[in-house]
């Protein structure tokens, strides 16, 4: 069996999201081809080949794969599932947008969001935003699989890069066109996978207390920043920034959570980073259940002080 | 233009759901439903582009149960115009139901599909798509804002990083994420008023959609508990525990 991993890139860089699909890949068993699908992208292509366990890259290069838009990307894969007994790709916001399009176009049920890979067709998989884990078996002859990158491990590097094998781009389907892309966070890590994720929620009282108290620290911790769905809602950070099960899930090195109460939706969010961190004044908040280090104290005191103690 | 709005009957989002002992599922008796939250900023969505002039009518559908007619009726107290149930005791995996909702599509040509990203209880985040993949259209995903033009909509999305804004030709699928709008409330008259719409029932197997599940589920299981509960008494103890316990910094 041969499994078709799909590349999560800007054109310019692969993301670190991909090495971790890669592993859940791996554990389907058989030989696995990683498609590259974008405009340019040659970077993305030799970054992907080198990744350990893949055996060929699929470099589709062409305008219309640019922005990757759902209709074209999903008519390429598509067009190449013949060959494929699994399609896999990370559970990113493209990976969640294309392959359920792929999945209908093949008559295939989707399994979304694998946390756990137990046979090449058996997944175990969060419902009710992590307050319930489900254990599927797909019957479908051809799988189609999304990941939960945060629950898998990075895939390492190889010495020897495996072949590049340059396909042509799809058809244009017409029905789709890109206008604009707007960047928010600037040069800090990506939140679904960076190394350290701090985050802000409703006890920071307004957009400047948060950026005042938060931001320096960030900086200082090269950490991404999050957010609870409170402070989202009342216009304290923008909605990409939202850790939990409507935002996004991350499983970091070290989350620090800044004024979080800790509510069921935002815990399905960050419960899995490796050390969590939580600042609260109120020693009854829920997040302290899940904490590694609480410290009962009152924000705007704490994280001055804390970004004074780091130097 | 009219607007078909999908909106599914799911475990209201304030209820902390709990597992049967048996592995058998999700404890589902005696626990509040309501409309996905998702759906109701669809419905909510559809309800302003019908007050701008944008669209003549909305209609909402329901996959389900006769108690999906709850939901439905909640719809039409929002302000939907008529409502359509699609009768069955099955529960249908979401390649099922864009399967029937395409069939019905089909029999109503709304110009937008307008629904949720995704459903609080499965968190599939799939029937959308395959809806506009099934029927060969454009699809506009994780929406935080519309904007109808000639015969097109743009649609902008939340990605990871930032907004995306794709123009896609109509007829399309959008579908909706958290910062779209803010729905509102049903008022006591409109829920009065809402008894008295037309709601219209057509058994799923009208549609003759196959809708034999293709998971098979297992089991269910509770998450596992993580150990947490440590204190530290102030800000240096933090910074030295980090450092030389957790050896993170």
């Amino acid at each position: 069996m041969t499994t078709l991993l799909i590349a999560e890139h800007d054109n310019r860089a692969l993301s670190p999201e991909t090495a971790r699909a890669l592993t859940a890949a791996a554990q389907l068993g058989g030989e696995i081809h990683v498609l590259a699908a974008g405009d340019g992208g040659s970077d993305v292509a030799e970054a992907a080949a080198r990744l350990n366990g893949v055996a060929k890259v699929l470099h589709a290069d062409a305008p219309v794969l640019a922005h990757g838009l759902a209709e074209p990307v999903a008519a390429l894969i598509v067009s190449l599932a013949a060959g494929y007994e699994a399609l896999v790709a990370p559970a990113t916001s493209s990976g969640k947008n294309v392959m359920p399009r792929v999945a209908a176009l093949l008559d295939v049920m989707q399994v979304s969001d694998i946390i756990e890979v137990l046979a090449p067709t058996t997944f175990k998989r969060p419902i009710y935003a992590g307050n319930a884990i489900q254990t599927v078996e797909t019957t479908d002859a051809k799988r189609v699989i999304t990941v939960r990158t945060a629950a898998f491990a990075a895939a390492g590097m190889t010495a020897e890069p495996a072949p590049v094998e340059t396909i042509p781009g799809p058809d244009d389907p017409g029905l789709s066109r890109f206008v604009a892309q707007e960047r928010s966070g600037g040069d800090r890590p990506e939140l679904a996978s960076a190394r350290v994720v701090i985050s802000g929620g409703r006890a920071l009282g307004s957009k400047e207390q948060f950026d005042q108290l938060i931001l320096p620290l960030a900086d200082r911790l090269e950490a991404a920043i999050g957010a609870s769905r409170a402070a989202v809602d009342a216009g304290y950070a923008p909605n990409d920034w939202q850790v939990g099960q409507t935002g996004k899930v991350v499983a970091p090195e070290l989350y620090i959570a800044c004024g979080i109460s800790g509510a069921i939706q935002h815990l399905a969010g960050m419960k899995d980073a490796r050390v969590i961190v939580a600042i609260n004044k109120d020693p009854d908040a829920p997040i302290f259940e899940i904490a590694d280090y609480g410290l009962v104290a009152d924000i705007f005191e704490a994280l001055p002080q804390l970004h004074e103690a780091l130097g | 233009m009219n607007i078909l709005v999908p909106v599914k009957r799911v475990v209201d989002y304030t209820v902390k759901v709990s597992v049967k002992p048996d592995g058998s599922g999700v404890d589902l008796a005696h626990v509040k439903m309501s409309m996905n939250p998702f759906d109701e900023i669809a419905v909510e969505e559809a309800l302003r582009l019908r007050e701008a002039g944008k669209a003549e009518a909305v209609t909402v559908v329901s996959i389900g149960p006769p108690a999906v007619q709850e939901t439905l009726r909640s719809g039409l107290a929002l302000g939907a115009d008529r409502a359509v149930h699609i009768a069955t005791d099955a529960a249908a995996e979401p390649l099922a139901v864009a399967k029937l909702l395409k069939a019905l599509v089909e029999r109503e040509s709304p110009l937008l599909v307008l629904m949720g990203k995704q459903a609080i209880d499965d968190d599939s985040n799939q029937t959308g798509q395959m809806l506009a993949a099934l029927l060969g259209w454009g699809q506009g995903t994780f929406a935080s804002k519309l904007a109808i033009g000639d015969g097109t909509i743009e649609v902008t999305r939340e990605v990871d990083g930032g907004l995306q804004t794709v123009e896609l030709k109509l007829p399309a699928v959008a579908t909706t994420d958290l910062r779209l709008n803010e729905p509102r409330y049903a008022s006591l008259p409109n829920i009065m008023k809402a008894k008295r719409k037309p709601l219209e029932e057509i058994a799923a197997a009208d549609f003759g959609v196959d809708l034999t599940p293709r998971l098979k589920v297992v089991t269910t299981e509770p998450p596992p508990a993580r150990a947490g509960g440590g204190k530290v008494a102030d800000v240096a103890e933090l910074v030295a525990k980090l450092k030389d316990e957790a050896r993170v910094l």
